[in-house]
């Protein structure tokens, strides 16, 4: 995971830092470390899901009401992004081991821009409109919409509380937010991993760098499969 | 390695064995490094740095209580002082004391490496932690904080008026420091053994990292987004807990100390490792039960995890919640005891040398006997209920973490002190400061307990109704000057050591363990050839050791093993 520089001095010719023994060692190394990585982050979302639980079993009818205002299919077509762009990774570590770097750099780029894609999406077409009818909780944030969607759906909103909408857009940007945020790391370290690629660097000959990436965007894809239908499909 | 300082031909022509401290002597060489030994250091002038700080604020909590109706700080200037003494001790000494110094510098000599598994991201973490601490040190300069180190909400994220903000970020960027400090020391200890090194011939002092670095990779994050979530809601009005916001109060509490609670053992278990090597080192015994001591720090890190509920007995939650709560906080004291017996035994049977580390050692015993004991009044609903927001509290969490993990720093200091420097400092003034400490810390906190029990609430800048009290606070706060001088003094004599002490040679406690085959100070790349284990950790032998000391005795001077040895 770690970037480097092609003339480090730690380097040895064939990728292995000085203080492993082997190939198989460092790669074992970077195996544990990406895992226990992850597991900090399955730690660092679990608050905002538990608060997401907490509230939901408190304002249940509320929240109910209150995802209708998100629109099912955005959210699907950004799920089949992410699921492409997981399988494009996937294919990109296999073409790794085989060593056929011309598709793995088509594989990795493909994913970058799904991830581009997702958070295009997301940005313009669900943020957007939410700021724009003061759905971003704060001072601004009006209960309830005036405009913007169909009255079946605004008839359902007429009698939920301020607080609760608001807690469930609050629970809606943060965790959201937090995952693009993640989206974007995920993208950077692909793109860095190709660009070592593409330039030769010893340290990214093995294929297990690129999969300790892959494995990092998966996770990214999974915490996102989790938010869909609990954001999305849950009323319906 | 590091061809870029090891080709340096102006070295002075007799240059003596390369070691980790002359390879290399530009501030460059220091800043830039990647040898787990020189972050090590740089993490432990960091670590006095701020420790000296936080001792100064808490000097002036001190003197500020000697007169009923306060000596000299204003009710608002007092809150943030507490607050920040709390900050700085915890986030920015007490967490990273012991893993980031001696945790750095050993793990790898202890299990046989040259380094740990990730150098880069253990410099990463280290300017992490810089960063972090220049933050805090830019909120102090802007007005201070005023919400108690465990900021809660919603006082913290609505209604405070001071720098919530860049100090909540400064806890975030030092939680991260910890987290990566943590990975790494797992990586290391799974994948980096040297041959030989099986898990069950660790020294005690790597258990008691393992399970320290299991509690901070589950428990950081935790605190890390709460405190994320803190921010959004203090800046971007996100609604989490404030009930202004339709969220709840309580929440906040309980995400806190999920990760707040285990925090408290990330100060003590690096710290239980490091007595347990001083133990057997100065008793000249194999430790008494090996696995169990082993084994109890994982109990105590798993069982961390669930107790947190008792710092919330009077929050409002449901009473069966408390019984739960009360419940398994009492069990954590079953491996804390064991650890305790363990140490015992082994000095029960041992042939023991009141040396230095040794006599840290049996302060942090005895201190930390007090600590845990009163932490079960602590953990019973009860009498909880009556001490909760005390002076008991403060005591008993003083106790534990000053008079636990700051003596098993000083301990773990002065015992790794030879191996760190290559000198040995004034015998002595070592056992005269430990001596000090012990005596100051008693008298400090000791009256605590008893004006806790009386009524004597926390976080008060007076106490004029009640002025019967200020006999207790006029003790206390001299012994807070007592336990200055303790600490101070080895900060003198260990410095005075580098140029004037003796050369320590390799292993001047006779000691076990792979750190204390290579030579002191340790080459960059801490062997000269990876080490095979053979044997298990604390192969003492105890015959051997009466032999010794009836040697130096016969010899009647000052008792030096590698004297004995030549």
């Amino acid at each position: 995971m770690s970037t480097t520089m092609a003339n480090s001095d730690h380097g040895h010719a064939d990728g292995v830092f000085h203080q492993y023994e082997n190939i198989d060692q460092q790669n074992e190394s970077y195996i544990v470390g990406m895992w226990t990585f992850l597991v900090t982050e399955v730690m660092f979302f679990g608050p905002l899901f538990f608060t997401y639980i907490l509230y939901r079993w408190q304002y249940q009818e509320y929240f109910w009401r209150t995802h209708q205002l998100l629109d099912i299919k955005l959210g699907g077509i950004n799920t089949m992004i992410l699921l492409a762009s997981s399988f494009s990774m996937a294919m990109g570590v296999h073409y790794a081991q085989k060593k056929d770097t011309k598709r793995q750099l088509g594989m990795m780029g493909f994913t970058v821009l799904c991830g581009a894609a997702f958070l295009a999406i997301k940005l313009a077409l669900e943020w957007a409109p939410k700021f724009q009818h003061h759905m971003i909780p704060g001072p601004q944030f009006t209960w309830p919409p005036h405009d913007g969607y169909d009255q079946s759906i605004l008839a359902l909103l007429h009698d939920v509380p301020r607080g609760a909408a608001e807690m469930y857009f609050s629970i809606y940007f943060g965790i959201t937010g937090l995952h693009g945020i993640h989206v974007v790391v995920g993208m950077l370290c692909i793109a860095i991993i190709m660009f070592m690629k593409v330039r030769k660097f010893p340290q990214v000959e093995s294929y297990i760098p690129t999969e300790m990436v892959g494995l990092y965007w998966h996770f990214v894809d999974l915490v996102w499969i989790f938010l869909y239908p609990l954001f999305y499909l849950m009323p319906r | 390695m590091r061809a870029s300082t090891v080709k340096n031909p102006a070295a002075e022509a007799p240059k003596p064995e390369s070691n980790y401290l002359n390879n290399g002597h530009t501030i460059a060489s220091w800043l830039l490094t990647k040898d787990h030994k020189r972050i090590a250091i740089l993490y432990l002038i960091s670590v006095t740095i701020f420790f000296a700080v936080g001792s100064f604020l808490a000097g002036l909590i001190r003197a500020e209580l000697i007169l009923p109706r306060g000596v000299m700080l204003e009710n608002e200037t007092y809150n943030k002082i507490f607050t920040l003494h709390g900050v700085v001790m915890i986030f920015f000494f007490l967490i990273p004391s012991i893993p980031a110094t001696l945790g750095n510098f050993l793990i790898p000599m202890m299990i046989g490496a040259k380094d740990l598994a990730f150098p880069r991201l253990n410099l990463l973490s280290w300017y992490l932690y810089i960063i972090a601490g220049l933050i805090a040190i830019v909120a102090i300069a802007m007005g201070g904080v005023d919400t108690g180190w465990t900021f809660y909400a919603p006082y913290a994220s609505m209604y405070s008026n001071s720098q919530v903000s860049l100090t909540i970020g400064a806890a975030f960027l030092a939680g991260f420091s910890s987290i990566f400090t943590g990975i790494n020391f797992i990586v290391t200890i799974h994948k980096m053994r040297a041959p030989g090194m099986t898990w069950f011939r660790l020294p005690l002092y790597v258990w008691g990292h393992y399970s320290t670095s299991i509690i901070i990779i589950l428990g950081t994050p935790v605190v890390a987004i709460t405190l994320l979530m803190l921010l959004a809601e203090r800046t971007l009005h996100l609604g989490f807990f404030s009930p202004e916001l339709g969220g709840d109060p309580v929440l906040f509490q309980h995400l806190f100390w999920f990760y707040s609670h285990p925090a408290v053992y990330i100060m003590i278990l690096p710290g239980m490792g490091v007595i347990s090597e001083i133990i057997t080192c100065f008793s000249r015994r194999r430790i008494f039960g090996y696995e169990f001591v082993a084994f109890s720090s994982l109990a105590i890190a798993g069982l961390g995890f669930l107790v947190w509920g008792h710092h919330l007995y009077v929050s409002g939650q449901s009473m069966y919640q408390g019984m739960v709560f009360s419940i398994i906080t009492f069990l954590v004291a079953i491996p804390s005891a064991v650890k305790v017996f363990n140490w015992s035994t082994t000095i029960f049977k041992g042939s023991v040398r009141l040396q230095t580390p040794m006599a840290y050692a049996l302060g942090f015993m005895g201190l930390f006997l007090v600590g845990g004991l009163t932490g079960l009044y602590l953990s019973s609903m009860a009498t909880d209920i009556h001490l909760t927001d005390t002076y008991f509290v403060v005591a008993h969490f003083h106790f534990v973490m000053v008079g636990g993990a700051v003596m098993a720093m000083l301990g773990g200091v002065h015992f790794w002190w030879p191996k760190m420097t290559g000198k040995m400092y004034n015998e002595h003034l070592g056992k005269l400061s430990a001596a000090i400490t012990f005596v100051g810390f008693n008298l400090t906190f000791l009256p605590q307990f008893a004006m806790g029990y009386l009524g004597m609430p926390r976080r008060y800048h007076y106490y004029y109704l009640w002025p019967d009290f200020q006999i207790y606070h006029i003790l206390s706060t001299a012994g807070a000057f007592v336990l200055a001088i303790g600490y101070a003094m080895p900060a003198f004599y260990l410095l005075w050591s580098l140029k004037h002490g003796k050369d320590a040679g390799p292993n001047p406690w006779g000691a076990k363990g792979l750190e204390w085959t290579t030579p002191s100070p340790p080459p960059t790349e801490n062997f000269t050839t990876i080490p095979i284990v053979t044997e298990e950790a604390y192969n003492y032998d105890p015959e051997l050791a009466e032999r010794e000391e009836t040697l130096a005795d016969m010899l009647e001077h000052d008792y030096s093993p590698e004297g004995a040895g030549n």
